[in-house]
């Protein structure tokens, strides 16, 4: 089943859906709105022509606040069959101060998509609606802010030490400093 | 020096408590088995057969509590730095530090953008001795272990300011 074929068959199963083509480059992206992540994969994950079975990977991309969007790719493989597919969801990206743009779990569709999810939480903030346990991955609990952003500020300290090159070394932490 | 058989009967050794206590330190430094990125591959590579750390007394212990020096071997993030710190508050006086490569010296390639880097793990222990490279041979690693030798060979302590005071005391009553 080629690209063109798998574009029919979901555009079949969901009429209502405002879904574009991106064929220009060597990998054809299907691009679908942000609200249907999740029932889209799912119709993949199960449909018998499909059986997108294999999550490989989830990209996410700040466009900076110029554009004020954000992507989301999916690239996904069916095993049984040996086809892949990318998808592609663009949203609007939040400003300082108002909640992250939301956007539908998958992690129960594919286990893999958990610590995908929780690493374009930690390191992008994006914020998986209905996901299990969306928690940083890679920083610390206590981190500000999330860091692959455009228009990420490293913090001036953290637990006492200086971040910045220049600022060079920190002053004496205070007795009460949590060192945990 | 003279050639002389060592036929261990008789000889004597005239030293003072100062340079034993020194030489006995420097003889036997333990260091804290702990590595935290590509630096910990040379410094396994350093106790490992080819370069032997074993023939200069250093053997790496389990545990911060056995430790006289500890080797910051990597790069040093926010995460770590906590634990880090940790680790050597845990240690025995008297205690080394020895910072093994660009990273752990300065921030290393994160200096600028590397927002989750601790640029220098001096800014949370003091260190006594820096090795630089990216990251260092083996051979640089020893490099640094004879320099942090050499410091102790020369290291003089000095006598607790009561002590002295003590002492001032009796000699002016006796």
């Amino acid at each position: 089943m080629n690209f063109q074929e798998i574009t029919a068959l979901i555009s079949s199963q969901f009429p209502d859906l405002h879904i574009n083509a991106d064929t220009k480059g060597p990998q054809p992206i299907l691009i679908i709105p942000v609200e249907s992540v999740a029932a889209v994969c799912s119709f993949l994950y199960t449909n018998e022509n499909l059986y997108f079975d294999f999550l490989a990977c989830i990209t996410s991309i700040d466009n900076g606040p110029g554009l004020g969007t954000m992507e989301l790719i999916y690239n996904m493989t069916s095993i049984p069959y040996g086809i892949d597919l990318t998808l592609k969801t663009i949203f609007p990206r939040n400003t300082p101060g108002t909640p992250l743009p939301s956007v539908p779990t998958v992690s129960h569709i594919w286990r893999t998509a958990d610590w995908h999810e929780r690493e374009a939480y930690d390191l992008m903030g994006i914020h998986f609606v209905g996901h299990p346990d969306l928690r940083r991955i890679l920083l610390p609990e206590d981190w500000e802010g999330h860091p692959l952003r455009r228009d990420y500020d490293v913090q001036e300290r953290y637990h006492g030490i200086y971040v910045r090159y220049e600022d060079g070394t920190a002053a004496p932490l205070p007795d009460n400093e949590d060192r945990a | 020096m003279s050639e002389r058989i060592k036929t261990g009967d008789g000889g004597i050794i005239l030293t003072n408590a100062e340079d034993l206590m020194n030489w006995a330190r420097l003889s036997s430094l333990w260091p804290m088995g702990f590595g935290l990125a590509c630096c910990a591959i040379e410094m396994m590579a350093a106790y490992a057969s080819n370069y032997d750390l074993e023939r200069f007394g250093i053997m790496p212990r389990p545990s911060p509590r056995q430790s006289d020096v500890m080797i910051v071997a990597g790069t040093v993030t926010f995460k770590m730095a906590d634990r880090i710190r940790r680790l050597y508050e845990q240690m025995p006086e008297p205690r080394y530090v020895i910072s093994m490569g660009s990273c752990s010296n300065c921030g290393g390639p994160y200096w600028e953008h590397g927002y989750h880097v601790v640029k220098g793990v001096d800014r949370i222990i003091p260190v006594d001795v820096y090795v630089p490279g990216c990251p260092p041979r083996p051979e640089a690693l020893i490099g640094g272990f004879m320099k942090l030798q050499d410091k102790i060979r020369k290291t003089h302590t000095p006598a607790p300011k009561l002590f002295l005071e003590m002492e001032a005391s009796q000699t002016v009553t006796a």
